[in-house]
């Protein structure tokens, strides 16, 4: 911390560091390497073979339940979320910035909506919809449910820009005449534009992999989290392992597509010598 | 926008809706079911308390809850200890911003995958003929594979630490970039030592990012069900797993006292955390 020179303490976090990235890393690694297992393979080393016969049976519908339709389902739903969650969080977020009978309401129902054990938001909507006569499906009930999880976040990470937003920028561009509608538009958008991309990174992932609350909202057609959950429970091959390496390499495309899109953007502002965003 | 008093009420509408009819009307479906009376089929309107009597005179719903009150605390402990010295490394150790950021993705980015997936992936490693066990008999560290490595609690508690880790990490290591830097030079000038800066000015100033960690993984393990069911082979129990079987079984009444009692157990220990922190200022 101190001079040029490293304390000693720093190579020791260091390596502490590097063994704790191995430990989130290591065991998603081997079902990765292991989901290449040849015909023979079991769960476990050793290797016996190499071969793409586990991901050719996920496409087997008998095989493993129905992995192409939950997939859609999943994915569908997390799109959904995702543009729910941007759409409502920022619109909240912006509320907040004014002051208004019961926002203090609203923020502690955001909070208890984090704090709330998913079971009981899954078998609260679940009985809801039940006693109300109407049928659970994936694109109502588990839609809501899944909102309760991505909501809060999208609304701290809307909290925690907008604490930090210079609003300089909004006078002038009222002073310029422009309307509220252009100012959110044209100016506060832009500005905050890589935050409302994480803020979709975490509506559209987390919908995809949520299991808790899906379990009593989804009604009879399996999302995919629910899929893998049964298939733990009766499948013992490899395909199982070339499930997980399918649905995590697409979680890694999503979120490297995100980062993605934010350096782009960051790129583009540098380039046209904007100093949006980096108001004092 | 000043002008307009009704914008802010339209602006956080969607907002409201959500939390009322996705959190709050269910919560309260919870509250009314839990006082209905069941059979092997159906749930029957009514007011009774045989639910809770049940449950609460029952031996196996103390056992249970303790049970989950212990995967709560080891886990609290261990995910505290690990998100902290993450978190202290990458806020004090780490200096240029890029490999801070790159090092804080990598941490992050488990957070976004499927936690099941997660779950199944120890399976190759901790099995009985998984990795350790076959390194462990190689280099003559024991004769036999250990069976307690897969399908126990030790299994539990790793998956959660393994599962919820980040969620120390990111509050932690937001509290630590805020502490102003010349604090610590003038604890340094002042004689102070790496330790005494340590435990009288960073862990001091990190209390509330503790606090929000604390709630985050207390709140998550107390509400499991999955990672218990998993990792213990249904060898474990937990509050969260009474209360889905009791679902499988169709006695949702059951299972909504059950869930009424998990909802005081946590609020009640969210409650004395956010004692230390004001989660607004820490936006």
């Amino acid at each position: 911390m101190h001079g040029r020179k490293r304390p000693k303490s720093f190579y020791v976090l260091g390596a502490f560091f590097i063994l704790f990235v191995l430990f989130l890393y290591g065991p998603m690694s081997t079902i990765f390497i292991l989901s290449f297992q040849g015909p023979d393979g079991g769960l476990t080393f050793p290797m016996r073979g190499v071969s793409l016969n586990w991901f050719r049976n996920l496409t087997e519908k008998q095989m493993v339940g129905d992995f192409a339709g939950s997939f859609a389902r999943s994915f569908s739903l997390g799109v959904i979320v995702m543009l729910l969650t941007v759409v409502i969080a920022l619109s909240g977020g912006l509320a907040f910035r004014h002051r208004f009978k019961g926002a203090g309401v609203i923020f502690y129902m955001a909070i208890a909506s984090l704090i709330v054990p998913s079971i009981l938001v899954s078998l609260g909507i679940g009985l809801q919809f039940r006693i109300i006569g109407w049928d659970t499906t994936w694109y109502g009930s588990a839609l809501g449910a899944h909102l309760t999880w991505t909501l809060p976040f999208g609304l701290l990470i809307m909290f925690a820009i907008f604490n930090r937003f210079n609003k300089s920028y909004e006078e002038a561009a009222r002073d310029l005449g422009a309307t509220p509608w252009q100012v959110i538009r044209h100016v506060v958008i832009p500005i905050i534009l890589p935050s409302l991309i994480g803020i979709a990174l975490f509506g559209l992932t987390l919908s995809y992999d949520e299991f808790a609350r899906t379990l009593m909202t989804a009604g009879t057609d399996n999302t995919l989290p629910l899929e893998i959950y049964a298939m733990t429970t009766n499948v013992t091959t490899p395909v199982l392992y070339a499930l997980g390496t399918v649905t995590s390499a697409f979680s890694f495309i999503i979120i490297i597509f995100a980062l993605g899109a934010v350096t782009f953007v960051r790129w583009r502002r540098a380039r046209h010598g904007s100093d949006a965003g980096h108001g004092v | 926008m000043q002008s307009k008093s009704y914008i802010p009420y339209l602006q956080v509408a969607p907002l409201a809706f959500v939390f009322g009819a996705f959190l709050v009307i269910p919560i309260l479906t919870i509250l009314v079911v839990s006082f209905w009376d069941y059979d092997f089929a159906r749930i029957i309107p009514d007011f009774v308390l045989t639910n809770y009597r049940e449950l609460l005179g029952s031996p196996v719903t103390l056992r249970t809850y303790l049970n989950t009150l212990r995967y709560a605390a080891i886990v609290w402990v261990a995910t505290l200890a690990i998100g902290f010295t993450i978190a202290y490394f990458l806020a004090f150790h780490v200096r240029s911003d890029t490999w801070q950021t790159a090092c804080f993705l990598i941490c992050t980015v488990p957070f976004l995958t499927s936690n099941i997936i997660r779950m199944i992936s120890w399976i190759p490693f901790l099995g009985r003929n998984g990795l350790l066990n076959s390194a462990l008999v190689g280099a003559g560290i024991v004769d036999q594979p250990l069976e307690f490595l897969l399908f126990s609690d030790f299994a539990v508690v790793l998956a959660f630490v393994h599962l919820y880790t980040l969620f120390m990490i990111v509050p932690i290591f937001n509290s630590m970039m805020r502490i102003d830097r010349s604090l610590i030079e003038a604890a340094y000038d002042a004689g102070a030592n790496g330790l005494q800066v340590l435990t009288s000015v960073i862990v001091p100033l990190c209390k509330p990012g503790i606090a929000i960690g604390s709630i985050f993984v207390v709140t998550l393990v107390m509400g499991d069900f999955v990672t218990v069911r998993f990792m213990s082979g249904g060898q474990s129990a937990s509050v969260g797993l009474m209360m889905s079987n009791a679902i499988s079984l169709l006695q949702y009444p059951a299972a909504a006292a059950n869930a009424v009692i998990l909802l005081v157990v946590v609020l009640l220990m969210v409650g004395a955390m956010m004692r230390i922190v004001d989660i607004r200022k820490e936006l």
